[in-house]
């Protein structure tokens, strides 16, 4: 299924899904496809995992970002046909301003006590994308910037000139926040080479 | 794309020059730290000393409400940015970093300080960069991304140039977290060797300035050729063992042609790591190369360390030298490759520069010395 282009950016790539996580709603290629009662966010993804239907034990050992990663990168990936796993073809791009700062302080309060290893690994934004990259085999470019606000042009551009001078052919590329105080907002493209 | 000026602050000095002195004599900057405010038990680590950075501090007093990292930032910017417009939107700036000012969470959980944007646009406003600043934060491959992302942002012409600066500090938080994995070493680091048990951290800020502008003139120059991000897609705090992410990140890094004289290995002295390293380097059919690691000498520096090898490896591109593995005294990885014990002096034209780090990510860069 391909969808078509919403948005086209400078001449490389079309982007073909577009997906939006806000204030428990979720927004594919401007559809409402999900939303929940659940005003916290842990219980909040839970409701979305069940609600994709997949079965992914890796799933609960997840930080909240990198659930919030991993499900819209389900989402998106969705019956996409030519998307094959074991790819280089796929990169992954994304960008946020808060880093790993909602995980940052819990690791921060577990270092009073006994400092978790399990915890720490999150403590770094790129984890999302090695779940992803695991998810899917995706051997591919991938990058997190941190922005104080989404520039999503500068992201495209960058997808550009993967699609120009890499092997990449598909990309998922934008806005992957979550603030500390569990504010979160997704808003992601699939992006392929024209 | 050109190397430009560069400079490196660590334990070892506070120029590139004062930096790679030390290393080409074999002296390292990590020792042991008794303090209370890294750690609650002593370790050994790279740590610049306070009462020397008070020095260089001393004639810049606007700096002294900045935190550590930004001050370490900003004195390795200043010895840089000499003939950069700074105020030219086509003067790209880069900060690779992996956990910034985190020692503020201590005090306050919502520290606007503790956001990685914050402190890119206050280092960059105290030079009054136009263009907005990027960060990178991909664990332990930031500095080299920011060396492949710089030549990107050029080659689709958003820049003409790049200031790039890495940089990182330790905290308790970041000391804890690796002892917490058990990858701390009881002694100074020593990567590739067959006793190594683990990794030492470091700190250090360093940065160059990419050109996107070929040289004309007759002079001798270190192109940055090429590189190249992949992921071993297997775990995200193990390294794949058959090096399958640094494997095909060498591979896209490469051009027919590119002739590999010397590989600058990421090597942290964790028993897994230098395994990888050691399958990729000779499923690439590099078994031969010279191969030379750094950490002896730096520690592990993070953010900055993909910078701060960069830099000494391509000194010692231009002086003809390949460097000692400080900690290496009796090599012992699975896979056949020829990791380098003492300084040896032969003609290098191509080197390989090589890092790993924690969500399966891999970076290669691929640098040319020009005479």
């Amino acid at each position: 299924m391909v969808a078509m282009p919403l948005f086209t950016s400078k001449n490389m790539s079309r982007v073909i899904k577009e997906l939006s996580i806000q204030s428990e709603t979720v927004i594919l290629d401007g559809k409402i496809i999900f939303s929940s009662e659940e005003k916290e966010l842990g219980g909040f993804l839970k409701d979305l995992y069940k609600h994709t239907g997949i079965n992914y034990g890796k799933f609960f050992k997840m930080d909240y970002l990198s659930k919030l990663g991993f499900l819209s990168s389900e989402l998106l990936l969705k019956d996409v046909e030519e998307i094959k796993p074991e790819t280089d073809e796929v990169a992954l791009i994304f960008a946020n301003t808060s880093s790993s700062l909602n995980t940052d302080i819990k690791y921060q309060k577990s270092m009073e006590d006994i400092p978790s290893p399990a915890v720490f690994v999150y403590t770094l934004p790129n984890i999302v994308i090695g779940e992803i990259s695991i998810r899917n085999k995706f051997y591919g470019e991938h990058i997190f910037l941190v922005q104080a606000k989404y520039d999503k042009n500068i992201l495209l551009k960058y997808a550009d000139s993967l699609f120009e001078t890499t092997a990449t052919k598909y990309a998922l590329v934008g806005w992957l926040e979550l603030s500390p105080t569990e504010n979160y907002n997704v808003q992601l493209m699939l992006c392929a080479k024209k | 794309m050109i190397i430009g000026a560069h400079n490196i602050i660590s334990p070892l000095g506070f120029t590139s020059e004062a930096n790679f002195e030390k290393v080409i004599r074999g002296e390292g900057g990590i020792a042991m730290q008794t303090g209370t405010d890294l750690s609650d038990t002593d370790f050994p680590a790279s740590v610049i000393n306070e009462s020397e950075l008070e020095v260089h501090l001393a004639e810049f007093l606007e700096l002294k409400a900045y935190t550590k990292l930004e001050q370490l930032s900003i004195l390795s910017l200043k010895q840089i940015i000499a003939g950069v417009d700074v105020t030219s939107p086509k003067t790209g700036f880069i900060l690779s970093t992996t956990k910034g000012n985190i020692d503020l969470l201590k005090a306050d959980n919502l520290n606007p300080n503790a956001l990685l944007a914050t402190t890119a646009q206050k280092i960059a406003d105290y030079f009054g960069f136009a263009s907005t600043p990027h960060v990178i934060s991909n664990a332990c491959i930031s500095g080299l991304v920011a060396f492949i992302v710089a030549k990107r942002f050029i080659q689709s012409g958003i820049y003409d140039n790049v200031v790039i600066l890495g940089v990182d500090v330790l905290s308790k938080f970041i000391v804890s977290g690796f002892q917490s994995f058990h990858s701390l070493s009881s002694e100074t680091c020593k990567p590739f060797d067959a006793n190594r048990d683990g990794l030492s951290l470091g700190e250090g800020a360093a940065s160059v300035i990419i050109h996107g502008k070929q040289k004309t003139e007759n002079t001798p120059y270190v192109e940055l050729v090429n590189g190249a991000i992949a992921n071993d897609a297997n775990h995200i705090s193990g390294p794949s063992r058959t090096g399958e992410g640094l494997f095909r990140a060498i591979k896209q890094t490469l051009r027919d042609g590119d002739k590999v004289d010397v590989i600058s290995a990421h090597g942290t002295a964790t028993p897994y790591n230098d395994d990888m390293e050691s399958e990729a380097i000779s499923r690439a059919g590099f078994s031969v190369v010279p191969v030379s690691g750094l950490k002896g000498y730096f520690g592990h520096t993070l953010g900055a360390a993909g910078i701060i090898e960069s830099i000494i490896s391509i000194m010692a591109l231009e002086r003809n030298v390949i460097i000692g593995t400080k900690g290496l005294k009796q090599q012992g990885v699975v896979a056949p490759i020829k990791v380098v014990k003492e300084n040896e002096y032969a003609p290098t034209k191509g080197l390989l520069k090589l890092m790993s780090g924690f969500g399966g990510c891999n970076a290669a860069v691929y640098f040319k010395k020009h005479e």
